[in-house]
């Protein structure tokens, strides 16, 4: 049974029997999540398993079908636009690619938020952005524009960007994919120091298995719209569900099948033979 | 089952193609009913653009200023044509003189209006369209709403506000280029009298008649292209060929409603002129 969430509640968001369909095709099926305050917790699965729509509708830009999504409290399918918003001023979402504004440098990208959302003096938000360029290693490239970067830089100047404000909630979508090894293992202990710095909670949404087991306090498994599995990084690696088995150590024979579905090869190649 | 129960193939089709056309037709007049509640929507958060008003000069420098150059250039060849053109008709019935008023007429009514809003629908009407359209594919729009900033507020309406600004003045530097083209080709290369040229012209264009009335084409034509230009970067498929075919339906689009609106406004303007 689903409890509501108050403030002083241990978890800053609760998913309670959230199913959602875009037009009928069903993504997420009856899942049940909850996100501790102060841990870093990964939604891992294959491409297309309903991962980034879970992180979609936790922001509200999606409405579940059925079930609701609780942050700090509240329901977030119920809140106005004026709610929802003032909601995300406590959020930080990094973006697959960084989704930079690519018209504003470096700098301007990380003051965005700041410069909406307060009337700071301009000196000041200048020492404040700063400050979140040198927590991602990156005060010296300020002045760059997004074109400029490299995709680890890019990717480091959009969590310094999502961290402005000093969010509650950061939700990474697949903040490891494309990164060289370097960068991968920066972004992996950024995410980690950034977290228990700001205090904040983090959902990490990725298949990057290896990387993200490293930082993370606990693991949903979703799998065609469901979690087939949860426990924390050694419950997960010690795991003997096949599924997690296959997934966790990149085995390519296993439940996850090969083949997209089609019919028998054999009888596919006679049927066209026949028709020739 | 008996086979005469089973529908014929023609029948087969003739059901396919009509529910394909009533498909098209509703999303069609879906599509229509989701642009008009938009343009609803840019004039509701115009707050942030006319309050913070460096965002809309910054769109109209992008818009407007950098538009200068085909603006200007057409605007003399469109001239000096008409100049050719006109003082080959007119010296057929003797009356040469009047060239600058046939130059400023065809240009301040119809030409300078029309002629500039093509150009800017391609140009920058284009432009838009793909800029809105590339950011919304690389989730920079989405990142906005994620911040809380809402994108229509502070993407949209700088850029529909930029264009509504700008089309006016640039018709009418069109108009005042193609006026110095005529001039250029029917008084400096033809001979035509310099004193003729320009006080017919001041004598026969009407401010209100001529003038305002041109103005309020070009105001119109700015609305609907920045319009169309904004709405379809915002609607289009978030992929490489979403944001081209987008960019290339903002240019046919606002191309084909401003001559219809141009058709329009003429009835209503000049019939009893």
């Amino acid at each position: 049974m689903a409890s509501a969430t108050t403030p002083s509640d241990d978890c800053l968001v609760r998913i309670n029997k959230v199913s959602f369909a875009y037009d009928r095709r069903p993504v997420l099926t009856d899942i049940n999540m909850e996100i501790p305050r102060g841990k870093i917790v990964a939604i891992m699965g294959s491409s297309g398993c309903g991962k980034t729509t879970t992180l979609r509708l936790i922001g509200g830009q999606l409405k579940p079908t059925s079930g609701e999504v609780r942050v700090n409290g509240q329901v977030v399918h119920t809140l106005d636009s004026g709610g929802l918003y003032e909601m995300r001023r406590h959020m930080g979402m990094l973006f697959q690619f960084g989704a930079l504004f690519t018209d504003l440098s470096v700098f301007d990208n990380v003051a965005f938020q700041m410069r909406e959302h307060t009337d700071l003096p301009e000196d000041l938000i200048n020492d404040l952005v700063m400050m979140k360029l040198h927590a991602v290693g990156l005060r010296g490239a300020h002045h760059l524009m997004p074109s400029e970067l490299s995709g680890g830089m890019a990717r480091r100047v959009a969590l310094a960007r999502a961290i402005a404000l000093d969010p509650m909630l950061i939700m990474y979508d697949e903040p490891f994919a494309g990164l060289d090894p370097i960068s991968l293992s920066i972004i992996g202990e950024l995410i980690r120091s950034l977290n228990d710095a700001l205090g904040a909670s983090s959902i990490i949404v990725t298949h990057d298995v290896q990387e993200s087991l490293k930082i993370v306090d606990y693991v949903y498994f979703v799998s065609a719209g469901k979690i087939v599995a949860q426990g924390t990084a050694e419950e997960i690696k010690a795991s003997g569900t096949p599924y997690v088995h296959q997934f966790v150590w990149g085995e390519a024979d296993g439940p996850v099948p090969f083949h997209y579905p089609a019919p028998v090869y054999g009888e596919q190649i006679m049927e066209q033979a026949g028709h020739a | 089952m008996p086979n005469s129960s089973k529908p014929s193939p023609f029948t087969d089709k003739l059901v396919q193609f009509l529910t394909r056309l009533g498909h098209n037709f509703t999303s069609r007049i879906w599509r229509l009913g989701f642009a008009s509640r938009f343009f609803l929507a840019i004039l509701l958060l115009s707050g942030t653009a006319l309050r913070r008003f460096h965002l809309t000069i910054r769109e109209i420098y992008f818009t407007g200023v950098l538009s200068l150059i085909i603006i200007l250039v057409s605007g003399l060849f469109v001239g000096m044509v008409l100049g050719l053109q006109g003082y080959d008709t007119l010296q057929r019935y003797g009356s040469s003189e009047a060239l600058g008023v046939l130059v400023s007429l065809s240009l301040v009514r119809e030409l300078g209006p029309v002629v500039s809003a093509l150009l800017f629908a391609s140009r920058a009407g284009s432009a838009i369209t793909a800029e809105i359209g590339l950011m919304k594919a690389t989730e920079q729009l989405s990142a906005m709403e994620m911040m809380a900033v809402n994108p229509i507020a502070r993407v949209v309406a700088p850029r529909f506000w930029a264009g509504v600004v700008s089309m006016p003045m640039l018709a009418a530097l069109f108009s005042a280029m193609g006026i110095f083209g005529g001039y250029l080709v029917g008084v400096q290369l033809i001979g035509v009298d310099e004193g003729s040229f320009w006080s017919q012209m001041q004598a026969s264009v009407d401010f209100r008649e001529d003038i305002v009335n041109g103005i309020i084409k070009s105001c119109v034509f700015g609305i609907i292209i920045s319009w169309i230009a904004v709405f379809e970067g915002y609607d289009a498929e978030p992929t490489a060929e979403g944001v081209s075919g987008a960019t290339t339906r903002t240019v046919v689009t606002s191309s084909l409603a401003v001559l219809a609106a141009d058709f329009v406004l003429t009835a209503f303007m000049f019939r009893g002129a």
